[in-house]
């Protein structure tokens, strides 16, 4: 099962590549990492999206503690959390299908962020299925090029009614 | 005041209460050579930079203080690369200092660079790039807490040429925090409540005791935890010294080449407590009919080890040697009555043995009498990797934690020599013996130099089959004898070898020959090799195929 891990870690060089060789070394998997500094700008956050069965993932975990530069793991999997992954595509766009284009851009609430003589970049955030969805959507016309951050993810707030 | 890095380093050294460091200078560490040369911290100058970080490694392990090495930038520093693997594996503090190019000439494949901190990265507990010599003394603060506390291990720190030679106010902090490595606490005592009754209520338990036995300083704890409850214990290689060998209630070393009564003690057991052990695959044999019957009790102080290999039912995590004192207050007795007597009798059936025969001298023997004559010395064995490895934990029954050392989790053909070196100059008044391979030997022979310049006594008994003995064991057994690339049709006279190097050699080929010679070595001021010429094929038994069940020993 996929597992969504939030990270806090030193803002330092080479944490990265110690949180990257750790799942490499021990044979783990990502399926995607994202990094970025904090509001506390010497602590930077990676949300890493990790398939294991439970006993991996309590690996993974443990030995990602075990990393000095490791301030906290969280597994938020099983926690309510809004989670979203940004994209980036540039499709085949002829002026004659560009309305058809913008249609589906409108659906998903995506934008389009350039506009080429034969292309078009469309930016769409969301969640993974939505960001699925777009991807889908667009294959019919020709996707020349498609980047994606990589999922970040955050644990709801408490609501007022649990109180 | 301000002092350059390399005061600095010194300094903080001596804040540390290092005595002695292993190392071999070079052109990035020539600042740090310069200011060593003025301060009393003792400098041992080994002759191959994997000798200093294996020297560091023996020495930690035979005081229990943490080793320090030293070593150039570029191949200085690549050298040390299979020491600090060693000491990873083996969970020993030592603090590695590499020089670097300056700063400024990082990251342009300068003369002699190599990117040590990314090369090690998977094998150290902790690394340290130094770029701001303001940063030095906490750095140095930072790796001595972190290699000697929680699960110990090597830490190394990068000093590029510039920072040695850059200045700083000097301020050597009393402690240093950490927002990420914490140490285990106490253990949740209802975890404790639950292991004592389990121990209660268990028929067939066994104790399997590891190096953090060792390293936690707990053997104490352990007898009378196992004498209270009557448990037999097992230990593994790194646990040799953690309980007495000889007590009635040892079973001695468990595994691949451990006695037949360990192997079916906890393969048949109803509980298995492991202390400070990792179900290491030596250990364990094959994992899914690993012990089906028992419970499994995991004290360690490093939480990713529980459940790693093994299913654990009641973990306690944190030093062993509080656990364990809290563990004999609670802990209640079970009925082990009929489970010694079964225990006896696997010993009476199954013992380790081996056959002399005339005019041919048997390793087994060899062992045996190093052991009977160093048995009540002060004495330190170390051994190289193999055979001689195997013997060695098999007849040499250890008796006090720190006094015998191996390498374990690496299995480094080669450790034994200079970790003898480290562990004489960490204990001069020790009868130290390196327990060698002919193949082995040869890997860091030339730490025989360093020997000679400080004067230590080390015995070198090379048990000489003129085969790499272990891997021929398993070309035998596995491979139709089919002796692929195992034989030394040629090998130096190692009694010469001694000679020249500076040393004393002895040769012996029979059995009559080997109380002396041993008595001899040991009332030789100088390093002694004693080359025993042994019965070539000689095999290590019991042995439990690799991937095979614990119970499946052969040659027992
Ligand atoms: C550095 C290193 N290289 C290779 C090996 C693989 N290996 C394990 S045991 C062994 C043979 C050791 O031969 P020797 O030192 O003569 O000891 P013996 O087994 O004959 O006692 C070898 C080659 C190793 N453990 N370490």
């Amino acid at each position: 099962m996929r597992h969504t891990l939030a990270v806090l870690v030193e803002n330092q060089p080479g944490v990265l590549t110690r949180v990257a060789g750790l799942f490499s070394r021990r044979g783990y998997n990502i399926e995607s990492l994202a990094v970025g500094e904090t509001h506390e700008p010497t602590i930077s956050r990676m949300t890493i999206v990790v398939d294991g069965d439970d006993l991996v993932i309590e690996q993974v975990v443990k030995q990602l503690n075990k990393l000095i530069d490791v301030i906290d793991v969280q597994d938020v999997t099983q926690a309510e959390y809004v989670d979203r992954e940004l994209v980036l595509i540039k499709v085949n766009a002829e002026p004659s299908i560009r309305g058809e284009i913008m249609q589906i851009v409108d659906i998903f609430r995506a934008r389009i962020v350039d506009i080429g003589y034969h292309t078009l970049i469309i930016e769409c955030t969301g969640d993974e299925g939505k960001i699925r969805a777009i991807e889908k959507s667009l294959k019919p016309f020709g996707i020349l090029e498609l980047v994606r951050t990589g999922k970040i993810a955050m644990v709801r707030g408490q609501k007022y009614e649990e109180d | 005041m301000k002092l350059t890095g390399a005061e600095i380093i010194c300094k903080a050294l001596e804040y540390e209460g290092v005595e002695v460091v292993f190392g071999y200078p070079g052109g990035a560490v020539l600042p740090l050579y310069d200011k060593l040369y003025d301060s009393p911290i003792r400098h041992i100058l080994v002759r191959h930079e994997q000798g200093a970080a294996h020297a560091a490694d023996g020495y930690a392990r035979a005081t229990g203080r943490p080793g320090v090495c030293i070593a150039t930038s570029g191949p200085g520093a690549t050298n040390l690369v299979t020491g600090i693997a060693n000491a990873y594996m083996d969970s020993v503090p030592i603090i590695a200092f590499t020089g670097q190019v300056n700063l400024s000439a990082i990251g342009r494949d300068s003369f002699q660079e190599a990117d040590i901190t990314g090369i090690t990265l998977p094998i150290v507990k902790h690394s340290y790039l130094v770029k701001d010599v303001n940063q030095l003394a906490a750095t140095i603060r930072a790796a001595f807490h972190i290699a000697t506390t929680g699960r110990p291990g090597p830490v190394l720190i990068d000093l590029p040429k510039d920072i040695t030679i850059a200045q700083a106010e000097f301020e050597y902090p009393p402690q240093v925090t950490f927002r990420g490595y914490r140490v285990p606490g106490r253990c949740d005592s209802a975890q404790v409540y639950q292991a004592a009754r389990a121990i209660g209520e268990a028929r067939k338990p066994v104790i399997y005791a590891g190096g953090g036995v060792i390293s936690s300083n707990a053997a104490e704890e352990l007898r009378e935890f196992a004498e209270k409850t009557r448990i037999p214990v097992t230990n593994t290689l790194l646990g040799k010294g953690s309980f007495p060998e000889t007590h009635p209630l040892s079973l001695g070393m468990v595994g691949m080449h451990g006695t037949a009564y360990a192997n079916y003690a906890v393969s048949y057991s109803d509980l298995i407590i492991a202390i400070g052990a990792r179900f290491d695959d030596r250990v364990t044999g094959r994992l899914d009919t690993f012990a089906p019957n028992a419970r499994v009790i995991h004290i360690d102080i490093d939480p990713a080890e529980i459940g790693k290999n093994v299913r654990v039912h009641i973990p306690l995590v944190g030093d062993v040697k509080p656990i364990l004192k809290e563990l004999i207050q609670r802990v209640e007795v079970p009925d082990t009555g009929e489970w010694l007597k079964q225990i006896e009798q696997w010993k009476a059936e199954y013992p380790l043995r081996y056959t002399n025969e005339e005019g041919v001298l048997k390793p087994q023997y060899v062992i045996e009498q190093i052991w009977e004559i160093t048995r009540d010395k002060n004495a330190v064995i170390t051994t190289e990797v193999g055979q001689n490895q195997m013997w060695a934990a098999q007849y040499y029954k250890a008796l006090r934690p720190r006094t015998f050392i191996s390498s374990g989790g690496l299995g480094t053909m080669g450790f034994g020599l200079p970790a003898a070196v480290g562990a004489q100059i960490g204990r001069p008044d020790a009868v130290v013996f390196d327990i060698a391979g002919d193949g082995s030997i040869q890997m860091t022979v030339q730490e025989l130099a360093t020997a000679v310049q400080y004067n230590l006594p080390i015995n070198i008994a090379i048990l000489n089959n003129r085969f790499l003995g272990m891997v021929r064991q398993w070309q035998e057994l596995f491979n139709n004898k089919r002796y692929s690339q195992t034989e030394f049709p040629d090998l130096p006279d190692f009694v010469k070898l001694a000679e020249a190097y500076g040393a004393v050699g002895m040769r012996v080929t029979r059995s009559e020959e080997v109380r002396p010679a041993l008595e001899r070595a040991i009332a030789t001021p100088k390093p002694v090799i004693i080359d025993f010429v042994i019965a070539r094929e000689e095999n290590v038994f019991p042995m439990v195929p690799a991937g095979e069940s614990l119970t499946k020993m052969v040659g027992c």
